[in-house]
C-alpha cells in the first residue's frame, strides 16, 4: 500500500510532475522531421525571450531551426500540453462529482456535445464574433454542456449514478450526437467540413501557429486554476449528494458549477484537438493510486502529468510512422480502452444490475 | 434550539409527515422511534435542512432554516448517517476533514485550527490508531466512529443521529451511544437521534418520541411513553415491559407465541 504524502511534500510532488512535463515538451520539441538537440531548445528559447543570449553555430541552421521551433514544434507540444492537462481535469471534476472513476468527458458524451456544438457554428452561414472569441467555441461549449447535462439526467437514478447507467447514457447520447454530426455535414455537401470533422472524430492536435492557442490557453489555464478552488467540495462529494449537504456543500449550485467548469475545459480541449479519448480516465486514476484521491494534490497533479501524456502521446503519434502521423485518438484509445475494460472489470461489484 | 411548526412533508404528492409540531431545547437527548415508514428518518432530514417542508417552517435557534445558507446550518448542526462506502481510498483522517468543509472559505485553504479539530475529535474518539487506514477498509462500527468523529469536527452544536448503531455489533453499539450520551452531558450537545431498537433509546436517551404514520403519537420520558399500551398501538407488536435491572428505566421484553 502507499503511504500518504505528508502536507509539505505536495508541493514537492507538483515540482517533480512540472519538470517531467517541462522535459517531455523538450523532448517533443526535438524529434521530428529534423532533429533538433534538446539543449539548443532550451538555449533558443531562452535567447527568444530575453533571458540570454547563447551563440548557436552554424547561423544558417539556427535560424532554420528556430523557425521550426518557435512556428511549428512549439506551438505543437504547448497546444498537445493544453489539450491534456484539459481533459485530465476535466475527467478528475466529473469523476469526483459523480463518485465514479470512470466519468471521462470522452465516454459521457461531453466530447461529442463539444464537437456537434463545433459543427453546428461552422455550419451556420453567418460568422459572429463576441469579445473576440468565434461562435465556433462559444457553441462547443455549450454542446459539451448540454451533452453532460442530458447524460448526467438520463443516468440518474433516485438520486444517484451508477456506473452502468451513465456509461449507457453517455454512449447513446455520443453515438446520437455524431451520428446527427455526421449527418449534417453530409447533408451540407462541404467535403472540406467532412474532413475536417473526420480528423476531429480520431482527434489530433491540428494547431497551425499561436493563433488558435492564444486563445484557448487562457481558457484551459484559468479553468484549471478555477478548478483547484472546488478541491474542498469536490473532496465533500464523495460523501454522496446527501452527505455532501451535511457538511454544507450547497449542491445542486456546486453540481452545476463543477458540470460547466468540466464542460468549458473538454469543449476547449476538443477546439485544439478534436476527441482525443481516455486521458481524462487513464491519468486521473494512475495519479489517485499514487498520490490518493484528495483534489488538493490530485487536481493539479492531474493537469501536469495530463500534460505530459498527451506530449508523449503526439510525439509518438507524429514520430512513429514519419513523414506521416497517426491520429492520437488512436493511439490513447490503444492505451485507454484496455484500461477502461480493466477499470470495468475490477470494479464489476458496482456496476452489477 | 429547533423548533417545528405545524410541518408536513409529502414525497411525490405521498405524505410522509403530517403537521408536527416539537421543541427541542438545548442540551438535550431525544430519541425518534416508530416503525419503518413511520417518518423519523425524513424529520432527521428535515431537520438537517437537506429536505425542505411541504408545509410549515422549521427555526433553528430563532431563524428559519430555509433561509439559512448550507454553510451556515452545517456550522451548526451535524449528521450521523446510516452506514455508506466511499467511493476512492480516502484515510479515516482525511474522511473526518471533511467535517471541516462548512469552516472552509472558498478561495483559502485549511489552517492550523482545522487539524487541531481533526486531531482533538479523533483523539476524543480513540481512533487514532486507525486515523492513516483506509475508510473502505475499516469494520463497520469503525467506520462509524469514523463518521461520528466527521461530524463532530463540524463542532456542531445540534447532533442528527439517524439510525447510527442499525447493522452493528452490540459492543460497537453500546461506544457510540455511550460517546454521544457524554458529549450531551459534559459539552450540552444537543441529540436527535432516529432509533430503532426500544431498549437503546430506553437505556440512552431522556426524551423518546414516538412517530405512527407521520404523526407523534407520544412524546416525553421513556418510562412515560414506553408502555405496553403505547408500543402495541404504534407498533402493533405484543411485548412486555419490565424495568432495566441496573439503570432502573423501561425495559422491553418480547414474548413469543
Amino acid at each position: 500500500m502507499f503511504t500518504r504524502l505528508k502536507q509539505n511534500h505536495r508541493l514537492l510532488v507538483l515540482v517533480v510532475l512540472g519538470a517531467i512535463l517541462l522535459f517531455c515538451l523538450i523532448i517533443g520539441a526535438a524529434f521530428g522531421a529534423e532533429a533538433i538537440s534538446p539543449l539548443d531548445i532550451v538555449k533558443m528559447t531562452l535567447n527568444k525571450i530575453g533571458l540570454s543570449d547563447f551563440s548557436l553555430s552554424p547561423a544558417w541552421e539556427q535560424r532554420n531551426h528556430e523557425t521550426i521551433l518557435f512556428m511549428i514544434r512549439l506551438p505543437r507540444v504547448v497546444a498537445g500540453a493544453l489539450v491534456g492537462a484539459a481533459l485530465a481535469v476535466a475527467g478528475v471534476l466529473f469523476q469526483g462529482l459523480l463518485r465514479n472513476p470512470m466519468a471521462d468527458p470522452y465516454i459521457i458524451g461531453t466530447s461529442a456535445g463539444a464537437l456537434f456544438g463545433a459543427t453546428v457554428a461552422r455550419m451556420l452561414p453567418v460568422s459572429l464574433a463576441l469579445f473576440g472569441f468565434g461562435l465556433v467555441p462559444i457553441a462547443a461549449f455549450l454542446g459539451a454542456l448540454a451533452a453532460v447535462l442530458v447524460v448526467y439526467n438520463l443516468a440518474r437514478v433516485g438520486g444517484k449514478t451508477p456506473v452502468v447507467s451513465m456509461l449507457l447514457a453517455g454512449f447513446a447520447v455520443s453515438a446520437m450526437l455524431a451520428a446527427v454530426t455526421f449527418f449534417m455535414v453530409t447533408l451540407s455537401g462541404r467535403t472540406e467540413l467532412i474532413h475536417i470533422i473526420y480528423s476531429f472524430l480520431m482527434g489530433s492536435i491540428s494547431v497551425s501557429g499561436w493563433d488558435q492557442i492564444i486563445l484557448i490557453a487562457p481558457l484551459i489555464v484559468g479553468g484549471i486554476v478555477l478548478a483547484r478552488f472546488f478541491a474542498f467540495r469536490l473532496n465533500a462529494f464523495a460523501l454522496g449528494e446527501e452527505g455532501a449537504a451535511y457538511v454544507g456543500v450547497n449542491v445542486e449550485r456546486e453540481k452545476l458549477l463543477i458540470l460547466g467548469l468540466g464542460s468549458l475545459l473538454t469543449a476547449s480541449a476538443v477546439s485544439i484537438s478534436g476527441l482525443v479519448g481516455f486521458v481524462g480516465l487513464v491519468v486521473p486514476h494512475a495519479m489517485r493510486l499514487v498520490l490518493g484521491p484528495d483534489h488538493r494534490l490530485l487536481l493539479p497533479a492531474a493537469a501536469l502529468s495530463g500534460g505530459a501524456f498527451v506530449v508523449i502521446a503526439d510525439l509518438f503519434a507524429r514520430t512513429v510512422r514519419a513523414p506521416d502521423e497517426i491520429q492520437i485518438g488512436i493511439l490513447t484509445a490503444l492505451i485507454g480502452a484496455p484500461f477502461f475494460i480493466y477499470l470495468l472489470r475490477r470494479t464489476r461489484r458496482e456496476y452489477a444490475f | 434550539m429547533i423548533n417545528l411548526n405545524q410541518v408536513s412533508f409529502s414525497y411525490n404528492n405521498t405524505p410522509v409527515l403530517h403537521h408536527i409540531d416539537l421543541v427541542v431545547e438545548k442540551g438535550e437527548m431525544v430519541a425518534l422511534l416508530g416503525p419503518n415508514g413511520s417518518g423519523k428518518t425524513t424529520l432527521i432530514k428535515l431537520i438537517s435542512g437537506v429536505l425542505k417542508p411541504s408545509e410549515g417552517e422549521i427555526r433553528l435557534d430563532g431563524s428559519r432554516l430555509s433561509r439559512l445558507k448550507r454553510r451556515e446550518v452545517a456550522q451548526r448542526v451535524a449528521v450521523v448517517p446510516q452506514q455508506f462506502n466511499m467511493p476512492f481510498a480516502f484515510t479515516l483522517r482525511e474522511v473526518v476533514f471533511l467535517g471541516r468543509t462548512p469552516f472552509l472559505k472558498t478561495f483559502s485553504d485549511e489552517g492550523k485550527r482545522d487539524y487541531q479539530v481533526v486531531e482533538q475529535t479523533i483523539a476524543l474518539i480513540g481512533i487514532e490508531q486507525l486515523k492513516e487506514r483506509f475508510f473502505n477498509e475499516l469494520s463497520g462500527g469503525e467506520r462509524q466512529k469514523a463518521i461520528l468523529a466527521m461530524a463532530l469536527a463540524q463542532e456542531p452544536k445540534l447532533l442528527l443521529l439517524d439510525e447510527p448503531t442499525a447493522h452493528l455489533d452490540i459492543n460497537h453499539q453500546v461506544e457510540i451511544l455511550s460517546l454521544v450520551r457524554s458529549l450531551n452531558r459534559e459539552q450540552g450537545l444537543t441529540v436527535i437521534g432516529a432509533m430503532h431498537d426500544l431498549n437503546l433509546a430506553a437505556l440512552y436517551f431522556n426524551r423518546v418520541i414516538l412517530l405512527k404514520q407521520g404523526s407523534i403519537v407520544a412524546d416525553g420520558p421513556p418510562e412515560k411513553v414506553l408502555t405496553e399500551e403505547s408500543i402495541k398501538e404504534v407498533f402493533s407488536a405484543s411485548v412486555q415491559v419490565t424495568q432495566h435491572p441496573v439503570t432502573k428505566s423501561p425495559h422491553i421484553v418480547i414474548t413469543p407465541w
